[in-house]
């Protein structure tokens, strides 16, 4: 039988505050436990919530980038469970009316086409703390750092009908929170989550299958892995004559298998309705405008922006408007060269592997923009070839200073002096005279290759330092001679 | 329609709350006469009428985003049941 | 000394005709001797209050005066405050040494006043006769096998004893006004937003209400001039200016119109009661007042109603209560669930846990619509009906209670009598308005109250009548023999 996937996904960011959701603490990631839960963290009798004007905003800001409704009256509710990284008993979230309505997202996947992925809402809640096991003879550590940090639920469509496009989903929605400045996206660090669900249908049926929610997924890799992981074992089960339950289960990544959690065994029903401490939120248009003009060109408009006013294709335009970093390190490249696809190509290739290779992101490169610029510039000034570029880029990644200095200090300029490249050719043509015999008693079509083992000796003899549009033109001239 | 024995466990299990069995007939008949009174409401004509979640019907009012409070693990720590190296201790929390 | 009103201790203060460290020590040698009779305190603070009256002492001998300075109050026990034990009269905070000040604690310190302790009161603010706290039940100084009502019925039973001029309280369903009433108290619930719910530990998020408990109409606006205000950690604080409370006393009644609703004197309520309520009717007009007589056609709605909005927000509101990060946890906690369901069944007591499970079971899948969102529309009607009717009068006015106090256990393990008992209280929490209960005279030796209800914001309105109606009638004068 021929089975269709179907996921659905909620991802969870934590917005980039100074402060939490409901209190005045620091949400600063890695300090000692328990110092940064303040009284209202701490879910303290008497203590009461006042939100975050910031977190609002952010809200409001994704809201507008993937064009969805904001919710001008939106409704905190809680969300009663017990818990012991919940201290309240309940998590302050929003239900019936959240911030951000219906919108949806454009993904570019691999071939190059663009899906439209449905967002259904996207609501502010706020964090839990977390559980540290195995430390203390059998009891669990409660560390409530956490709780209270600002988070953006976004729930998505159940649109996607691969892993690879639920994982082109979640790089989309991290490169635009990203973007607007609203979430660092540091996966390893829990700022932005996945919770995957995943049901399977036989082709051509309408009705979904039962869906499993895999909780807490952390990485791109992991969600690819934990999504097609999942959709075997439901696939296997039904084949053997199985029936999948609805239920939450956690990815392991050692054993690369899915597991029911214990802890959610039971179906919860969590009464909410709406939070008596805190009120209804009202956007004024006003707020909204504030917002509105604060947007930051986003990656559809950049890619199409890079198209027009570069000549890119759809693909270079698209990858380095992918991330707000790389596009920004790309234009500013562009403005110092004056080349845009020269310097796509070095930013997208030289540099773009060089990242690869040292394991950083583009705003640790080690070779800045102005100083990739610069050395394009020498490049289109035939200074230096593309060839020993490649040389003055390594040196600028090894911090020997701008090219002009590595350029100078290690006399890599280009030879164009016609007089001392004419002396290098008659010299290598003398050492090579057999081989200027047969070229000269050979055809056309063998001519052609052999003049590259010539081309390549007068440039091994100059160091690579001679212009190589004159060395052709004068090699020429000399063996036609 | 009356609250059995196994409602009522059900609730407190819901609110986590633990019942002796020995109090479970009594708890049973006072929830069920709390709920008969509480049920007078349902004869009340409420067609076309929004809920009043507040009184004063305000809006929400907005916090600065700045960072106002400092650490008092200590303090707030000093009144807790059971903590180790910061930590607030609990039985083991199986997910 | 101890009979002394708020007002006569500033201008006794003020005249130095006695300082506060004398007045807090006669008052704590008097508590320490009579309290054994009427069980009105949880704590007494008597090194904070020897400090606190040291300190006002030293500002007014450095010229600075207020009415507070120097003034002796009590706290209801669900008021953190600082280092000291804040018990909501539950097991479950027995060893609760709160972590803060709430907000209402911190003003009337800054004021100056001296807090002699930390009031008795119903668990958690659940009840109407000051039976169900941990720390016993409270006695009613005017018959003390009688109850003082509830849940603020330590604060009352406090003042009425004559330990202290005033006491601060909190109105949840009528838990300031209806003890007021029991026990010949002023009592006044402000506006929902007036004083700020920073620190006072919640029961009904949406209804509760700090206040005062005084003997007259005159203190109440002193206290309360210390407790009203704008708190930016309060979301439902409002931002409005806070009059001048005392300055509004005077104002003549002339021309005041009264509304006396119907539906307050049908079946129910004890007909010696509805004589008296008659009787300040007729007193109040003698002042110049006008009455009309005003329909509330939802009245009677208003409790079933209650029953389900403030147990579904208290049992959200108490699961904090997890025996994790403070108060009670049972001894050895064979799991996390077990922790729980120990912690909370034996920390809380029985009344506390009804309101909890019926509370969960409203707001349970299912049964939401039916329960709780009906409330809520049920308590839209209710202040409809409020609203018109302060189209036409500017105060309403009632019987606090259908019946004076009873004795003490007459509505045991009957929590519907009990419930029953606060018909014309609820509405104004319901509907979040102001209401006050004056002294208006005796039924069998017990008191009874007279409930005033004005528009939003209107406290001063209603001190105002309840301070001319005082100047003009000796009931809130007479003292609980013994005391």
């Amino acid at each position: 039988m021929q089975w269709e996937v179907v996921i659905g996904l909620e991802i969870h960011t934590q917005l980039a505050t100074q402060s939490k959701i409901f209190s005045g603490s620091a949400t600063t990631f890695g300090a000692e436990p328990n110092t940064q839960a303040s009284l209202v963290d701490l879910g303290m009798p008497g203590v009461l919530p006042v939100l975050n004007q910031e977190a609002v905003r952010m809200a409001v800001m994704f809201g507008l980038a993937i064009d969805a409704e904001i919710g001008q009256h939106s409704v905190f509710a809680r969300k009663n469970y017990f818990y012991p990284d919940l201290p309240k008993g309940y998590q302050i979230s929003q239900m019936e009316l959240p911030i951000v309505g219906k919108g949806y997202l454009d993904i570019p996947l691999e071939d190059g086409t663009i899906k439209r992925v449905g967002v259904t809402r996207a609501h502010l809640e706020e964090d839990a703390g977390k559980s540290l096991h195995e430390e203390f003879n059998g009891a669990t550590g409660i560390d409530l750092n956490r709780a209270g940090t600002p988070l953006l639920e976004i729930v998505s469509e159940p649109d996607m009908r691969s892993a690879k496009e639920a994982v082109a989903y979640v790089k989309t929605i991290h490169a635009l929170v990203r973007y607007l400045g609203i979430c660092d996206g540091n996966m390893a660090e829990g700022s932005l989550r996945c919770d995957c669900n995943v049901s399977v249908r036989p082709k051509g049926q309408v009705e979904y299958g039962t869906r499993c929610e895999i909780k807490n997924v952390n990485s791109f890799r992991f969600i690819e892995k934990a999504i097609n992981t999942e959709v075997r074992r439901q696939i296997e089960l039904i084949e053997d004559g199985g029936k999948v339950i609805q239920q939450t289960r956690l990815y392991d990544p050692n054993k690369d298998e899915t597991r029911a959690m214990r802890s959610k065994e039971e179906a919860n029903d969590y009464r909410y309705f709406p939070d008596p401490d805190l009120l209804p939120v009202v956007i004024e248009d006003s707020f909204l405008n504030d917002v509105r003009a604060t947007l930051p060109e986003l990656p559809p408009q950049k890619r199409e922006r890079f198209q027009a006013q570069f000549g890119l294709s759809v693909y270079d335009a698209s990858v380095l408007a992918s991330s707000r970093e790389q596009a920004d390190y790309f234009e500013k490249v562009v403005s110092i060269a004056g080349d845009a696809k020269l310097a796509a190509n070095w930013v997208m290739v030289e540099l773009g592997s060089l990242l690869n290779k040292q394991g950083l992101e583009i705003d640790e490169a080690p070779v800045s923009a102005e100083q990739l610029g610069g050395m394009l510039l020498r490049i289109k000034d035939n200074t230096i070839s593309g060839k020993i570029a490649k040389t003055v880029f390594e040196a600028m990644a090894s911090g020997e200073g701008s090219s002009d200095e590595i350029i100078e200090k290690r006399g890599l300029k280009q030879v164009t002096d016609s007089g001392a490249i004419s002396a290098v050719l008659d010299e290598m043509l003398a050492a090579n005279a057999e081989q200027v015999e047969q070229y000269r008693a050979a055809d056309e079509a063998k001519r052609g290759k052999m003049f590259g083992f010539f081309v390549g000796q007068a440039m091994k003899a100059s160091k690579g330092k001679a212009n190589p549009q004159q060395v052709n033109e004068l090699l020429k001239s000399k063996l036609e001679g | 329609m009356a609250l059995e024995r196994s409602d009522v466990e059900k609730i407190a299990h819901l609110a986590s709350l633990g019942l002796n069995d020995a109090d479970l007939p009594q708890t049973t008949a006072a929830l069920n006469s709390i709920l008969g009174l509480v049920d007078q409401m349902q004869a009340v004509n409420t067609d076309g009428i929004e809920p009043l979640a507040h009184p004063l019907e305000a809006t929400q009012r907005l916090r600065a985003d700045v960072v106002t409070e400092v650490n008092h693990r200590e303090a707030y720590q000093s009144i807790a049941p059971a903590v180790e190296n910061g930590l607030y201790l609990v039985p083991k929390v199986i997910d | 000394m101890h009979h002394m009103t708020l007002a006569e201790i500033a201008r006794g203060l003020a005249d130095k005709k006695f300082s506060s460290e004398e007045l807090t020590k006669t008052l704590l040698a008097r508590i320490a001797e009579l309290d054994p009779k009427v069980n009105s305190f949880i704590s007494i603070t008597e090194e904070l209050a020897l400090s606190q009256a040291k300190a006002a002492d030293a500002r007014r001998a450095n010229g600075e005066n207020g009415a507070l300075l120097g003034a002796p109050i009590a706290h209801k026990d669900l008021f953190c405050t600082q280092g000291i034990r804040t018990s909501c009269g539950s097991k479950m905070l027995d060893n609760f040494k709160a972590p803060y000040d709430a907000t209402v604690v911190s003003k009337l310190a800054a004021a100056g006043a001296v807090t002699l302790g930390k009031t008795n009161m119903d668990e958690f603010a659940m009840g109407s006769a000051n039976e169900s706290s941990y720390y016993g039940a409270v006695k009613n100084p005017w018959n003390l096998d009688c109850v003082p009502g509830g849940s603020s019925g330590g604060s009352a039973a406090a003042v009425a004893a004559r330990f202290l001029p005033a006491a601060t309280a909190t109105d949840t369903g009528g838990s300031i006004r209806q003890p007021a009433a029991f026990t010949n108290l002023t009592g006044l619930k402000p506006t929902y937003g007036r004083v700020s719910r920073w620190g006072m530990i919640a029961y009904a998020s949406s209804l509760d209400q700090g206040g005062t408990l005084a003997r007259t109409a005159e203190d109440c606006a002193i206290l309360l001039q210390g407790m009203a205000g704008f708190d930016a950690q309060d979301s439902t604080s409002v931002d409005e200016p806070v009059p001048d409370y005392s300055a509004s006393l005077n104002t003549s009644l002339k021309g005041l119109r009264i509304g006396v609703p119907n539906e307050y004197f049908s079946a129910g309520l004890d007909p010696r009661i509805a004589e008296l309520v008659h009787n300040s009717v007729k007193e109040l007009e003698k002042l110049g007042a006008v009455i009309k007589p005003i329909s509330l056609p939802n009245n009677q709605h208003a409790i079933p109603a209650y029953y389900v909005i403030a147990p579904a927000e208290a049992s959200s509101n108490l699961s904090r209560f997890d025996g994790v990060r403070f108060g009670y946890r049972c001894e050895n906690p064979k799991d996390l669930n077990d922790l729980y369901k120990r912690s909370r069944g034996e920390g809380f007591g029985v009344e506390v846990q009804r309101r909890i499970m019926v509370g969960a079971y409203a707001l349970s899948a299912g049964y939401y619509d039916a329960y709780y969102l009906k409330a809520q529309k049920i308590r839209r009607l209710i202040k409809n009906d409020f609203m018109a009717a302060f189209e036409e009068v500017d105060v309403i006015l009632g019987p606090t209670t259908p019946n004076p106090a009873w004795k003490i256990g007459a509505k045991t393990g009957d929590p519907i009598a009990e419930y029953l008992e606060d018909l014309y209280t609820i509405t104004a929490n319901l509907a979040g308005l102001p209401g006050l209960s004056m002294p208006a005279g005796f039924v069998d030796g017990l008191p009874v109250g007279v409930q005033l209800l004005a528009p939003y914001f209107q406290e001063g309105r209603l001190l105002n009548v309840a301070h001319q109606y005082q100047l003009n009638t000796d009931w809130h004068t007479r003292t609980p023999t013994g005391f």
